[in-house]
């Protein structure tokens, strides 16, 4: 059906990659936001438990006697424990130096103003730690001492718990992004739905289905229906016009023709002087010449308008040459030309009537045409196999070895044709209908040798 | 034989009247469906005559009400179509036969008498001449009980002289009449259809005589 459209993509394929894309980087930004947001939470409330820690550990340094201890609660580190197995480090440290714990604990280097806790992370015992590092001033002997108390944990158990909250960041932005695009799917399959509906109805149409599209579309659409309506309105003015045209030429042409040969015919009947008769007969002559031409002009002109949109009916062959055989018998008559039907079997073909009886009349025209006084025609409709043909033969001579494809070429005549009327269309006319049906025009010697026989066979439906 | 004849183009309707009187047929001329009614109405007609365009409406429209008046008249579309699809809707309608502008007239005869005798209708036109009785729609003479089938250009030939009895025919005019103009026949073509017409009309008390170097005659007895 695409066949000679230039393509460009496909709307659907497009929207399919633009929603699909979209989810991906939205399911891609929920994930690092919502990763970023638990990484914080998880972080805030573990420097929480540790300030916790070193806030109580802080409250248990005190003055005795003059000097400063500490003694830490179990409950200080072990809050910690509840958090993760992670070790935990700790130093309290004044001017003097380490009061106690780890004093080579890398934090808390620098004096931390009270109440103001700071938080850091480094290294120690080769693993990462974070630490928290609290101060306060205690009164020894009179004199305020800043006391300083840093707890550090490693980040093991941290990290673990990250991970878990990561995984379960990526689970949350893939089901996102399955659940999206089977929606943009979904809706990429709707939106294109009545552009496919409206391909449908056309496409479904005969060629000679001109009314313009009214099935309900979408208001997007409608610009695409309505210029499609008015080309179908265009297009039906066109071809009304051509064929009015063919008729109304016809009629001009052939009327005042009509006048003159029926004048000449009178006057040919009153005319007694033998050489006014001869100049008569050549006027008839002349104008049976160019009406013959006019009407296998228009005759092909017909043919070729109809065959660029070909009708896809049942066409009797059968009747249809039976009917014209009849309709010509009187014209054999006027010559003694026996005209005969046979017919074997039921011959039928897929197509356009007009067009079918335009070639058969064409040929047995000819033949009449071409046969001689008292001699005979016969039309035979047959039917074997996958093939329908029309045969005529005739007694007029035959064509003497011509080739069928000289012999349908237009304005071609036989050789044998110098005395008859003829415009050398006939049989063009009816090899191109042939070929229009997917059917071809042969011509052979007649049986007995005497004339032609002029074959059309057409593929059975 | 009578005739309506329909056709709006006055000189072409002037030309055919001319012609099929010239062949002893008697044909009243409606130039519209109107007066076409109206004739058809009032007169019984062997055959009528119909152009398709005609300016008061489409001759589709005469047939169709002449068929639905039940009148049995035969008609002839005159066409100046080509179109087959034309033609044959005229058959649907009720037409029994067409013909092409411009026609010739030995093939509008042909065509009415086909027409004539299909409808069965022509008996009326039997004609005599003394003993011979002349069918022209079956083609057939009579005489002495004896029937005989014409040939048509026997029966043809045999109209002419009918026409024009005691008349001197000229071979050339016998010529004209008998074959079409792009037959290159020889006058003395004529000669063997005489010839064969003489062996027909034997025993009826018609003969045709030759003058010689003028032509045929019929004469009675």
């Amino acid at each position: 059906m695409s066949a000679g459209v230039n393509l460009s993509g496909s709307i659907r394929r497009r929207l399919l990659a633009q929603l699909v894309g979209s989810a991906a980087l939205l399911a891609a930004l929920l994930f690092f936001a919502v990763l970023g947001f638990v990484r914080n939470v998880a972080e805030e409330s573990h420097d929480r438990i540790l300030l916790a820690s070193a806030t109580s550990i802080l409250d248990s340094v005190s003055v005795h006697s003059g000097e400063l201890t500490a003694d830490i609660p179990y409950a200080a580190l072990s809050m910690l424990g509840n958090v993760s197995d992670d070790r935990v480090f700790y130093k309290i440290t004044r001017p003097a130096g380490t009061l106690t714990g780890y004093a080579d604990l890398p934090v808390g280097g620098l004096p931390v103003p009270p109440g103001q806790p700071v938080f850091e992370t480094a290294r120690y015992k080769g693993e990462g730690v974070r630490a928290v590092t609290i101060s306060r001033r205690l009164s020894v002997q009179g004199a305020p001492v800043p006391v300083q108390v840093s707890v550090a944990q490693t980040r093991t158990g941290q990290a673990a718990l990250l991970e878990r909250l990561s995984w379960s960041a990526l689970y949350i932005g893939a089901g996102f992004f399955v659940l999206a695009s089977a929606l943009a799917f979904w809706s990429a399959q709707s939106s294109i739905k009545p552009l496919r509906s409206l391909t449908e109805a056309i496409s479904r149409r005969g060629p000679k289905d001109l009314r313009p599209v009214t099935r309900p579309v979408p208001s997007e659409m409608s610009p695409l229906v309505s210029s499609l309506n008015s080309f179908i309105r265009r297009l039906q003015v066109s071809l009304a016009r051509s064929e009015d045209f063919i008729a109304e030429a016809a009629h001009r042409v052939r009327t005042p023709l009509a006048t003159v040969r029926t004048q000449a015919e009178v006057t040919l009947m009153r005319v007694e002087k033998e050489n006014n008769r001869a100049s008569l007969r050549e006027m008839i002559r002349a104008i049976d010449e160019s009406s013959r031409a006019a009407g296998q002009l228009l005759d092909h002109a017909m043919v070729s308008f109809r065959t660029d949109s070909l009708e896809q009916e049942d066409v009797n062959l059968t009747e249809l040459a039976r009917d014209l055989t009849e309709r010509l018998r009187p014209v054999a008559e006027l010559k003694d030309i026996a005209l005969h039907f046979e017919s074997g079997g039921a011959a039928s073909v897929k197509g356009d009537n007009i067009l079918l009886q335009n070639a058969v009349r064409n040929v047995l025209d000819n033949a009449i045409k071409y046969s001689g006084q008292d001699s005979e025609i016969w039309v035979r409709a047959s039917c074997t196999g996958n093939q329908s043909c029309i045969e005529i033969e005739d007694q007029a001579g035959g064509f003497a070895g011509e080739d069928t494809e000289a012999l349908t070429r237009r304005f071609v005549r036989g050789a044998n044709a110098k005395d008859t009327i003829g415009s050398g269309l006939g049989l063009t006319i009816a090899r191109e209908v042939a070929e229009a049906h997917g059917g071809s025009l042969m011509i052979n010697d007649s049986h007995t040798g005497a004339g032609a026989c002029v074959t059309l066979c057409f593929p059975s439906p | 034989m009578r005739f309506l004849l329909v056709e709006d183009n006055e000189s072409l309707a002037s030309a055919i009247l001319d012609r099929l009187q010239l062949d002893g047929h008697v044909v009243d001329h409606a130039p519209d469906i109107d007066t076409a009614a109206a004739f058809s109405g009032t007169t019984d007609y062997d055959l009528i005559l119909l152009d398709i365009m005609l300016p008061d409406g489409d001759g589709r429209s005469f047939l169709k009400a002449h068929r639905g008046n039940r009148k049995e008249t035969p008609v002839i579309v005159l066409t100046a179509r080509s179109e087959v699809s034309d033609r044959v809707g005229m058959l649907d309608l009720g037409a029994d036969d067409y013909i092409t502008k411009p026609f010739d007239f030995s093939e509008l005869e042909a065509r009415c008498r086909a027409v004539l005798r299909r409808r069965g209708g022509g008996s009326s036109n039997l004609r005599r001449f003394g003993n011979l009785q002349f069918d022209p729609m079956a083609g057939t003479v009579s005489a002495g009980g004896k029937t005989t089938a014409l040939r048509n250009k026997e029966l043809r030939l045999l109209e002419v002289f009918l026409n024009a009895p005691d008349q001197i025919l000229p071979k050339s005019k016998l010529v004209d009449r008998l074959f079409s103009y792009d037959e290159d026949v020889s006058e003395n073509a004529i000669e063997v259809y005489v010839a064969r017409l003489r062996k027909h009309l034997a025993g009826s008390g018609v003969q045709i005589t030759t003058v010689r170097g003028l032509g045929y005659r019929l004469t009675l007895g």
